[in-house]
């Protein structure tokens, strides 16, 4: 931006650089002057709807809304006024009238902007008693909870659902103070369409939306000597845990994770990331597999369960493309009940197997029936980063004081192309390095594919692997996926191999993430994870010597038998929901 | 349900957008007397729009119901000249007596209810109109005994 283009106004009696035509919020915020909002969110448009962020500006007949009003020149704001101050805490007042007074109980305590915003504005008595609405709870998801006593109509929810996912699951119902929000025909969001992804639980300001949590089952089976409680932590989990305990966005706690993890009582801790290994050998020797017998590409990733119902209910002639491979969570669980149970001399029915993921919809595919073989669950129940963060302090640990420990055999070891499956394009650069092996003999002399790493929506690349020329392409954010569907629906050919995760940036900004993820911290957790994968001597998965071993006592080969029966399952078109 | 009567509807907008979503919503509701779920994933498909949003939509507006009608179809008029005459409590004791609300259906599928703004009897008022037939200066009690009369004609 050339100084030309900068206008000067003033703010406060002080002068502000602006360009012209950009919202004033945009300009207050770059000056350092904190105007509360709500219902803002970063990258959509401004709608205006809470007026939280309404600030005075001379000759305006009222107060203006500063993320929707374009600057203009010889503008005198005031963003702090009696006037404008009071009316932000008025609308506090109004939005307190009919909330439960039941913060000390909520999931939110202490993490609420609601409730931040009234303390900040000096809300000290209920000036407006509105009537309670009386609603009913929505805990018929695997994954969510709603609760619409708790929801202030910021709309936010229904944004990122429609705007940014496009799965549009709920909307706005009835009018006036009748107003909810809801899914079609008020049917619970277990028969509607969403995909369980948690993006809305991320921005929702207040305790109307939160996850399912099942610690309780958790804490029951580690507190019961006949069960075995194995915990398998994602990815993405040691560079985001460290934030929540004062350390650096993208720290690696990986260590002092699992000393927490063996401190709560979990027997054996594994890493996800060692089946995420698992998984690219799977994946890749597939893709080789479907490019060298003229199979049905381009091939799609299947380690996103959100990402996986939305192809079911809005693509379903695009299910036969997904990569038929069980996510690294469902790999891994399938794997403790067989092979380390065998290994064990278990029952598996013994073992309470736990898994720790940045993600909602995890919960909901370890409930899916597909992934229950025999009755037995591969997964028994999943925690999010949130969960196991509360669960940390409630049992007094810091991971900042913690001693570094090592993950437990058999799945403990992992190389970095499985770490890295926690960064949209991870699990694409990873799957690249085993297929170029696999289809060359020789190893991908890259150091990194910087073309499929980075936090935009949709990367694409070709890349020469023999003589082949393979198209890749990497999206994130469910809205992208829509897009390139639509694509691949219309004829588009040249792809091979497509990577979806459903939550824009991949799993280190999940649904099951720290709330309120600005996009600095989510690139801090991707920068490392990348920067682990520069400095590791392990850098592809088929070098990861635990992996190979498996494959040698007990799996076989890639898309062998026993692989395909623990580690493969399929996917079906969904009808049943709206 | 006639699924055939909604595409029919479908049909006569064909290459609609978005904007043509109301007549719709109406249309359906003329020939099939509600709104089914099949009726919104059908129209959804039909203008590239999500059923939550039809739903939002429909939901806005008193027009629309979203369960078949009763055999007696039982409109409270809830206007300024019946609001005066008591219509409240009438309507009140029309909820108690059927064990439903405005928009619902009993189970037995005999009565349906609908709140409506004025249906231009003020001089009647409060007037309650069944399957087309006007009431006239109902109060809780003789409402009751109307109810009761149909229940008792189609025991």
């Amino acid at each position: 931006m050339t100084d030309q283009s900068q206008i000067i106004i003033e703010v406060n009696g002080r002068e502000v650089e602006a360009r012209p035509g950009e919202m004033l919020l945009a300009a207050l915020q770059r000056a350092g002057i904190q105007v509360p909002t709500l219902c803002r969110m970063e990258g959509l448009l401004p709608t205006g709807a809470c007026r939280m962020c309404v600030v005075e500006i001379e000759g305006a007949r009222g107060l203006v809304p500063s993320c929707a009003f374009p600057v203009t020149s010889s503008l005198k704001v005031k963003t702090h006024s009696n006037r404008a101050v009071q009316a932000r805490k008025t609308i506090i007042e109004l939005l307190l009238a009919n909330h439960p007074d039941d913060c000390l109980y909520c999931v939110r305590n202490g993490s609420c902007e609601l409730q931040n915003l009234a303390e900040d504005l000096g809300v000290r008595e209920r000036r407006y008693a509105g009537e309670r609405t009386r609603q009913q709870l929505d805990s018929s998801s695997p994954s969510l909870v709603r609760d619409p006593e708790k929801c202030i109509l910021c709309g936010k929810c229904v944004r990122v659902c429609e705007e940014v996912q496009g799965v549009a699951a709920i909307d706005f119902v009835g009018r006036g103070s009748k107003t909810v929000i809801d899914t079609a025909f008020r049917q619970g969001l277990n028969m509607s369409t969403c995909i369980n992804c948690g993006q809305c639980v991320v921005v929702c300001p207040t305790g109307a939306l939160h996850e399912q949590s099942y610690a309780k089952e958790i804490m029951d089976a580690i507190a019961d000597p006949k069960k075995v409680v194995v915990v398998q932590h994602a990815p993405s989990i040691s560079v985001t845990l460290g934030e929540e305990f004062g350390m650096k966005a993208g720290s690696d706690v990986a260590g002092a994770l699992v000393t927490a993890l063996r401190r709560l009582g979990f027997d054996r801790v594994f890493d996800t990331s060692f089946s995420a290994d698992l998984t690219i050998m799977e994946e890749a020797s597939e893709l080789v597999h479907r490019v060298k017998t003229g199979g049905r590409l381009p091939m799609m990733t299947s380690c996103s369960p959100g990402w996986i119902k939305f192809v079911e209910q809005f693509y379903p002639d695009l299910v036969p493309n997904l990569s038929s491979c069980k996510s690294p969570q469902q790999m891994m669980g399938a794997l403790i009940k067989s092979y380390f149970a065998e290994r064990e001399g278990l029952d598996p029915r013994q073992i309470f197997s736990v898994s720790i993921m940045p993600c909602t919809a995890k919960k909901f595919e370890a409930n899916r029936p597909e992934m229950a073989p025999g009755g037995v669950s591969d997964v028994d129940a999943v925690m999010t980063t949130r969960e196991l963060v509360r669960l940390i302090r409630k049992h007094g640990l810091d991971l900042k004081d913690l001693p570094s420990d090592t993950a437990d055999t058999p799945f403990g070891e992992r190389t970095t192309a499985g770490k890295i499956f926690g960064a949209s394009g991870g699990v694409m650069e990873a799957a690249l390095r085993t297929a170029y092996k696999l289809l060359t003999g020789t190893e991908l002399e890259l150091a990194a594919i910087p073309a499929v790493r980075g936090l935009d929506g949709r990367k694409e690349l070709e890349l020469e692997i023999g003589d082949l020329k393979v198209g890749v392409a990497v999206v994130s954010g469910l809205g992208n996926a829509h897009k390139l569907m639509q694509e691949i629906q219309n004829g588009r050919s040249g792809l091979h191999f497509v990577e979806v995760m459903s939550c824009p940036g991949g799993c280190i900004a999940g649904g099951g993430q720290p709330l309120h993820h600005d996009t600095e911290a989510v690139r801090a957790r991707m920068q490392g994870l990348y920067k682990l994968d520069r400095e590791s001597n392990l850098r592809t998965s088929h070098s990861n010597e635990a992996v190979q071993r498996i494959y040698r006592e007990f799996l076989g080969e890639p898309l062998g038998e026993k692989s395909h029966a623990l580690l493969h399952t399929h996917y079906h078109k969904r009808s049943d929901v709206i | 349900m006639n699924e055939t009567a909604i595409e029919g509807v479908l049909e006569r907008y064909g290459g609609a957008g978005r904007d043509s979503l109301i007549p719709i919503l109406q249309e359906v509701q003329e020939s099939q007397g509600f709104i089914s779920r099949e009726a919104v994933v059908k129209i959804g498909m039909h203008l590239g729009l999500p059923p939550s949003k039809i739903y939002g939509v429909a939901t806005f507006y008193n027009q629309f119901r979203f369960e078949a009608r009763g055999k007696y179809h039982v409109q409270v008029c809830r206007g300024t000249a019946c609001h005066v005459k008591g219509s409240a409590a009438l309507f009140d004791a029309i909820k108690r007596e059927l064990k439903i609300e405005d928009g619902q259906t009993t189970r037995d599928g005999l009565f349906s209810l609908e709140v409506v703004a004025c249906i231009g009897a003020c001089g009647l008022a409060p007037v309650i109109c069944v399957n087309g037939e006007f009431f006239a200066k109902m109060t809780s009690d003789s409402v009751r005994a109307l109810i009761k009369e149909y229940r008792d004609r189609e025991a």
